[in-house]
């Protein structure tokens, strides 16, 4: 077996075992409390081996900022669901903190492999907020160019993203590249099976990727237990030979503290690391969906006090970061964000029938150019007998 | 500077003309020459390394290219798959084995759903080259999960090209097209002709596929290709039924009728063009495959030749094809394979006048 350096030193310095070091922590780390303020270091859940330095007052500042960009995205999305503007739009409402940390955590050349979950992040790390809609508008199944921000297309089909970083990863490890990638699913997708090839290809290729699970506590409808009887979802890492931990997923500051030492680490040739940040998903899983079928709204109500917005709110007003001009600037910017999602996804898209077959390969066959001028004609003739159908009318 | 008795040696090589090579040999050395050519082709899959692959076909790599370029993965074919795909996204050209046919099912998702879609989904910002060898079909006699054709699958999932040569100089050229190619490619290996063998000079072929600029010739288009001339009926067969179609051709020829066959080489793209540019010569068809008939390649072909070569068929066209049953146990499977005397009976039904 082969034990990563930092894994050798935590081992001796801290006088823990190798399963110490790799397991996550009991419960799990958490820097401020449910009520927005710093925990002393005795209580953030950390142990040798799993202490976290907290980020700067800055940093949170701007963490914060993008919170409530990405609560205000998350409103402004599914009330254009509701106004028949979007298809479909799944809502992080209630992990912001994941959704911004994910973002924040990495640098410029490393990637990001979200899910449908996911806009928030992808429009943390700086991609387009229309064109990330465009999946769920419905007038393309991606609007990115993942090569410009480094950030895959939001993957539906469950886990299969998290080989797709893996192979970047390696590619990068194999030219000698620093690349980190951070590899997004949520609670339920632990079931599939690219998440245990996943994890296994990279733990044995010994490739820079960050497990980052999202547990919301539900996939659609059925709840964790049902999913998993392991201990929790970081306990999976050590069976295959990564470090695992477990974070306060509606802490920001936890968030940070954990994915940017994970991200360091993986950087520095640690191997794969697995992160499992607890949270809730506060709505149904899209607008399609009715959670009042399977859970009750104590469970809601008890999550919502444990909002990710009001405990950063609360913290940085107490201390003073957070002035009344940073609070009003910060709602502008939100809104300007909501604005361009307005303007962009009430305009109508411009649909173009060709499109159907431009890309299915770099050059299209005989066939598909049959196909199109096909769809062409029929669309001409179309065209041709509406124009005098309007003739006879008149 | 040569000695007298080595070029005495070269030149009754040169005289004796090229060396016989196995169909395998020919796989083997388009990946080592493209590896060569290319830094960012890489090989992997699942006993690759060390062993050279359970049929030997990247022996030699792992030796020559070192343990970056070619290298055994855990044994996972929707891992070695969905890796494959993160690379070529990342600037190489993977090359994976499956071991078998009936053993990518397990990465079919990762074909479906992501290899086939991404250059659509990104409109064409994201390519994916890679190849994803499939050594298929049976006639070896091997047990079961082990001589599944599966081309129709992917044949029928858009973005995806799947090629498979019956030739040797074919299985150097064609896999060498897979690599070069910017869309993934299913390159499929009729396991059968693997130990075949050919005089090809691979040399020449290589300098051959070398100064042809592949990416921009004929990029969109089918490859088929007349493998043997005739007038009087055409033979369309691909992969592991060519030989068989050939041997057919060759009886017909002593009972006095003229057969031409035509080899396929890639089912997508396909080649409408020579297929028809056959048909509309001889006006009978027969289609030779060994995948089960019902919602095949074969019926995909039968299908476009009626569609586009009605007015000049003399006879309904005939598909000779494996029955619709799961692939036999080894000791059956000569009733299921089409053979030269189905391929004959073929021929003459087709309501010939004399
Ligand atoms: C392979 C696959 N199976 C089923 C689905 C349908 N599906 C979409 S989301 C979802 C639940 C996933 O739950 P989880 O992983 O916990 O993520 P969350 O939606 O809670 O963020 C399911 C079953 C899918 N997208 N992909
Ligand atoms: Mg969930």
């Amino acid at each position: 077996m082969t034990i990563p350096a930092e894994a050798q030193e935590a081992v001796k310095r801290f006088g823990i075992s190798i399963e110490d070091y790799m397991l996550p922590v009991h419960g799990q780390i958490q820097i401020l409390s449910e009520d927005g303020t710093m925990l002393p270091e005795e209580q953030r859940g950390s142990s040798p081996g799993h202490q976290y330095p907290v980020p700067s007052d800055s940093e949170l500042l701007e963490a914060y900022r993008q919170l409530v960009i990405g609560r205000r995205v998350n409103d402004q999305n599914s009330a254009l669901v509701r106004q028949g503007r979007l298809a479909v739009y799944p809502s992080s409402h209630g992990q912001e903190a994941c959704q911004v940390a994910a973002a924040l955590c990495l640098r410029d050349g490393d990637w990001m492999f979200p899910t449908y979950r996911d806009s928030v992040a992808v429009m943390t790390r700086g991609v387009d907020p229309v064109e990330t809609m465009t999946l769920f508008r419905g007038d393309w199944h991606g609007g990115y160019d993942p090569h410009a921000h480094k950030v895959g297309i939001q993957s539906t089909p469950l886990t299969t993203q998290l080989l797709h970083a893996v192979g970047v990863a390696h590619a990068a490890k194999l030219r000698g590249e620093d690349t980190v990638v951070l590899a997004m699913c949520g609670d339920g997708a632990t079931s599939e099976g690219d998440f245990h090839e996943a994890l296994n290809f990279a733990a044995v290729f010994h490739l820079p990727v960050v497990f980052f699970i999202q547990n919301n506590q539900y996939a659609i409808s059925v709840p964790l237990a049902h999913q998993t009887v392991a201990p929790s979802l970081a306990h999976k890492a050590v069976g295959y030979g990564m470090a695992g931990e477990r974070v306060d997923g509606n802490d920001i500051v936890a968030l940070l503290a954990v994915l940017d030492r994970a991200v360091t680490l993986a950087r520095a040739g640690s191997g794969p690391l697995l992160v499992e940040a607890n949270t809730y998903r506060m709505q149904a899983h899209t607008n399609a969906d009715d959670a009042t079928r399977y859970r009750n709204q104590a469970e809601v109500e008890a999550w919502a006090a444990k909002d990710p917005l009001n405990r950063m709110r609360h913290y940085l007003r107490s201390t003073g970061h957070l002035t009344d001009d940073a609070e009003t600037a910060f709602a502008g910017d939100a809104e300007d964000i909501a604005q361009q999602l307005r303007d962009g996804l009430n305009a109508e898209p411009r649909l173009d029938p060709q499109d159907l077959f431009r890309h299915v390969f770099t050059e299209p066959t005989p066939q598909l150019r049959e196909q199109a001028a096909f769809l062409r004609d029929e669309l001409a003739r179309d065209e041709q007998s509406a124009l005098s159908l309007g003739r006879e009318e008149h | 500077m040569s000695t007298v008795a080595e070029a005495a040696a070269a030149r009754a090589a040169a005289a004796a003309g090229p060396e016989a090579v196995t169909f395998a040999k020919a796989l083997t050395t388009a990946m080592a020459d493209a590896m060569r050519a290319d830094d960012g082709v890489v090989v992997f899959g699942e006993d690759v390394a060390k062993l050279g692959g359970v049929f030997r076909i990247t022996d030699g790599l792992n030796a020559e290219f070192g343990e970056q370029r070619c290298f055994d993965t855990p044994l996972a074919e929707s891992g070695i798959v969905g890796m494959a795909l993160g690379m070529a996204m990342n600037g190489m050209r993977p090359v994976v084995e499956m071991q078998f046919d009936a053993f990518a099912y397990p990465a079919f998702e990762q074909i479906a759903s992501h290899v086939a879609k991404m250059h659509n989904r990104t409109r064409g910002r994201v390519t994916l080259p890679m190849v994803i060898r499939v050594p298929y079909s049976g006639g070896i006699g091997g047990v079961e999960h082990h001589c599944d054709s599966s081309e129709a699958y992917y044949a029928h999932t858009p973005g995806l090209k799947v090629f498979t040569p019956s030739s040797v100089a074919d299985a150097y050229w064609l896999l060498r097209e897979a690599i070069a190619s910017d869309d993934p490619v299913v390159f499929m290996e009729p396991k059968k002709l693997y130990w075949s063998k050919e005089a090809v000079d691979l040399e020449a072929l290589r300098a051959d596929f070398e100064a042809t600029n592949v990416e921009a010739s004929r990029k969109g288009e089918g490859r088929a290709a007349v493998v043997r001339p005739g007038a009087d009926a055409t033979i369309i067969a691909y992969g592991p039924s060519v030989p068989p179609a050939l041997a057919a051709a060759e009886a017909a020829s002593a009972e006095g009728r003229s057969v031409e066959v035509v080899d396929l080489r890639t089912i997508v793209p396909f080649d409408d063009e020579t297929v028809c540019a056959s048909v509309r010569k001889t006006g009978r068809v027969v289609v030779v495959a060994e995948a089960q008939g019902f919602a095949s390649v074969a019926s995909e072909v039968t299908a476009r030749v009626q569609e586009r070569c009605f007015h000049s068929l003399a006879a309904p066209v005939r598909r000779v094809t494996g029955f619709d049953i799961p692939f036999p146990p080894p000791k059956l499977e000569h009733w299921y394979l089409p053979g030269v005397d189905r391929i004959l009976d073929a021929l003459d039904e087709l309501q010939w006048e004399d």
